[in-house]
């Protein structure tokens, strides 16, 4: 059997990555089982998605312990341990990261011991779509797995985004073909896992869950306002930036409106973005009138930051 | 026929769809609302002539199901968890109408604390309720069981709605190849709706649900709705063997997976048994004859044919997704009462909860349960009912705890 899990962000296209990868092996006569795993989180909050594929009834079920192939379509989230992307890899499962970091970098950063592939794509895949990246993950990891046939994918990606129409699913062939041709040279490196036996899977160390006053055993947290300590500014995608030449201090129509409350009012009358919180909705920036609320790529604005501070 | 990649809750909706449902009683609740939301865009592009209203809560959506029911239109509806327990005095109500309908539960943990993700209390509690319940397994059988469903729902014999129940996430979400049967194959497997002159119409009226007051008239009516409960366990041995004539795809009332020469057995409900069939293969090659029982019918519960498919075996391990809180899981009980007195009955049948909240259950836990129950067998000596839950995932408790209450002290000082 095979089983991938892909790696990204809400809103990242991650689920109809693993979904044209699913199609695609169906098309090519497996058995599949796909689904995203999300929590109750929105756009921009780590996620995965994974496949299961194999030419006997698939019998297993929910999250990959031990991944053949893991593709993570957003470098940020390596660091992350919430995001459990470096989960399960043993030295025989394959690594491949969207990422402008080389290969050692990343093999030093990770420590482990399996081969790493950074997706090389080219410039005719539109970058500021984080959605074409997805796709053109589910094209490489179809060529890495080496039992997908290009038609095989193209017929997949028209079964994911036909209702999307006959332009966007051309787009997204073109992307996904991308990603197959840039793995030409790796092809069929990732093998399929063989299930472990029995006898050699150990104990469960089970505990025997102790009785505790109520204090402790009650689901509550003592302290209000805990909100404030879950950094929702993690999720975002795209981040909202205020140009304050052009913001004319309206009736700061852009903190009335944020729904997270991320944008207060400073003494001096400037809005102020807490980025800690700003999710990225990006409702102040269709709101503002004077059209002062730029929307900037994360990834972008995040290295553009770096480069400041050094 | 076609084959398709859909998820769990595709398939519900085909389900209905293929029944040819009328009428849709909707409310939206997570991680079900995938299925109204589909029925809606089929309902909106005309591709289907049901009708569907959002009603304001599922209170009302399930008694506008069981008055639809009662007037004589196929009706389907589906909800989760809370939703399920919010409706569930009209659950009670409805099923005393004797009108059958079809009601998709997407099961997922209860409140508090709250989460999203699955186990098996929800539909646990709509046990007693007078609906039949179907679980499933995997994305075939939910589509499958809805038209099962209502074979069996409406057949003169029973006349009692029916729930299908399937994991939310773990079927909800997933999706995996389904043989969708043709519409003209589901016709003919589930004729239109025959209510047998019992339903009501403006010129015909009824009054539906009357008061009784003298236990002897109550008892009559409860106890008719109990014996054509228990009616409908030859009736879905009937509906499953047509199925499989038509279909080529036989969903007994009892699941049996290399159980028949097994000598322990895994008894377990829902999506989370397919991950017992591989601990079974495994557990085969490891030499140990390990078999599977998942009951799809759960009301009326197979009592008989636990018996006879439980006579003479070592050891039962019994694993549940839900907890009744001071007894313990709910499928354990209910298998000790169907073996007790059995003559040869099991010499040990343990008791294991997980699953809770859509935790994960292990290769190594299924073998570790078997081992157990093996070792019971043997000494005969039944351990006590089995949390699963590990040492690392405590310390990730007092973690949490420990954060819960440095915050608290920060305050204090602040
Ligand atoms: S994008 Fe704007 S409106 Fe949305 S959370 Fe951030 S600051 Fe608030
Ligand atoms: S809405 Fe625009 S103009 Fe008004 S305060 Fe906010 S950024 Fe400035």
């Amino acid at each position: 059997m095979y089983r991938i899990r892909f790696h990204g962000r809400g809103g990242q296209g991650m689920k109809t990555a693993s979904r044209v990868l699913g199609s695609a092996f169906f098309h090519e006569g497996f058995e599949v089982q796909d689904a995203p795993r999300y929590g109750a989180e929105r756009r921009g909050a780590p996620m995965n998605a994974y496949v299961r594929a194999d030419r006997a009834p698939i019998y297993e079920r929910g999250i990959i312990l031990r991944p053949d192939l893991v593709i993570v379509a957003d470098d940020t989230l390596v660091p992350i341990p919430a995001a459990g992307v470096l989960q399960g890899l043993d030295n025989r499962s394959v690594l491949l990261i969207d990422s402008a970091t080389p290969e050692d970098e990343w093999r030093k950063r990770t420590n482990i011991g399996g081969p790493i592939l950074v997706l090389p794509l080219p410039d005719t895949v539109d970058r500021s779509s984080l959605a074409m990246i997805g796709i053109a993950c589910a094209g490489a990891a179809a060529r890495l797995i080496g039992v997908i046939s290009e038609d095989a994918l193209e017929q997949a990606v028209r079964d994911e985004l036909a209702p999307l129409g006959e332009a966007v699913v051309e787009k997204n062939i073109q992307a996904a073909m991308a990603g197959y041709a840039a793995m030409s040279d790796h092809a069929g490196t990732v093998s399929e896992g063989v299930p472990a036996a029995a006898s050699g899977a150990g104990s469960p160390d089970w505990v025997d869950v102790p009785v505790e006053e109520v204090r402790l055993s009650g689901p509550a947290i003592h302290a209000g306002a805990t909100s404030v300590e879950v950094r929702t500014g993690l999720w975002r995608t795209f981040r909202p930036v205020i140009h304050y030449d052009r913001c004319n201090h309206c009736n700061w129509v852009c903190s009335s409106f944020c729904p997270d409350n991320a944008i207060s009012v400073a003494e001096d009358g400037r809005p102020v973005i807490d980025y800690d919180h700003c999710k990225g909705c990006m409702i102040c920036v269709v709101q503002c009138p004077p059209h002062a609320i730029e929307s900037v790529l994360e990834v972008e604005a995040a290295a553009a930051e770096r480069r400041g501070s050094a | 026929m076609t084959r398709a990649l859909i998820t769990g809750n595709a398939a519900a909706a085909w389900g209905g769809r293929l029944a040819r449902m009328d009428y849709v009683p909707a409310f939206p609740i997570t991680p079900q609302t995938e299925i109204i939301e589909t029925i809606a865009k089929w309902t909106e592009r005309g591709d289907i002539a049901t009708r569907m209203v959002m009603y304001e809560s599922e209170h009302s959506m399930i008694t506008g199901a069981g008055a639809a029911a009662a007037t004589g239109v196929r009706v389907f509806t589906a909800t989760s968890s809370q939703g399920l327990l919010y409706g569930m005095e009209m659950l009670y109500t409805v099923a005393g109408w004797r009108a059958p309908f079809v009601l998709v539960n997407v099961s997922r943990g209860l409140a508090s604390p709250i989460t999203l993700e699955p186990d098996h209390n929800d539909i646990m509690a709509a046990r007693d309720s007078g609906f039949l319940q179907i679980h499933c397994a995997t994305c075939q059988e939910v589509v499958d069981s809805v038209l099962m469903a209502y074979r069996l729902g409406e057949d003169h014999r029973v006349r009692l709605p029916v729930i299908v129940n399937l994991d939310g996430f773990y079927l909800s979400f997933t999706r995996e190849a389904v043989d969708l049967p043709s519409a003209d194959a589901a016709a003919e497997f589930l004729p239109a709706f025959d209510p047998q002159g019992t339903e009501f119409r403006a010129g015909k009226p009824v009054s539906q649900a009357v008061a009784v007051l003298g236990g002897g008239t109550y008892s009559y009516f409860r106890y008719e709705q109990h014996l054509a409960a228990q009616a409908a366990l030859p009736v879905y041995d009937e509906v499953a063997a047509e199925f499989n004539d038509r279909f080529g795809r036989l969903h007994p009332a009892i699941e049996s997976y290399r159980a028949e020469d097994a000598e322990m057995v895994f008894v377990m409900m829902g999506s989370f048994a397919t991950k017992a069939k591989d601990a079974v293969d495994r557990l085969r090659e490891a030499g140990i004859a390990a078999g599977l029982l998942r009951p799809r019918l759960f009301r009326p519960f197979p009592r008989d044919a636990f018996r006879s498919a439980l006579v003479g075996k070592k050891g039962v391990a019994v694993i549940d997704q839900n907890l009744s809180m001071g007894m313990g899981g709910v499928l354990h009980s209910e298998l000790a009462s169907a073996l007790y007195g059995a003559p040869d009955a099991p010499r040990a049948l343990t008791s294991f909860v997980g699953g809770l909240g859509g935790r994960d259950i292990a290769p190594a836990e299924f073998y570790e349960m078997a081992h157990a129950t093996l070792r019971a067998a043997e000494t005969g000596e039944t351990p006590p009912p089995r949390l699963m839950y590990t040492h690392s995932e405590l310390r990730e408790m007092r973690k949490l705890q420990a954060a819960a209450h440095v915050e608290r002290h920060e305050q204090d000082i602040a």
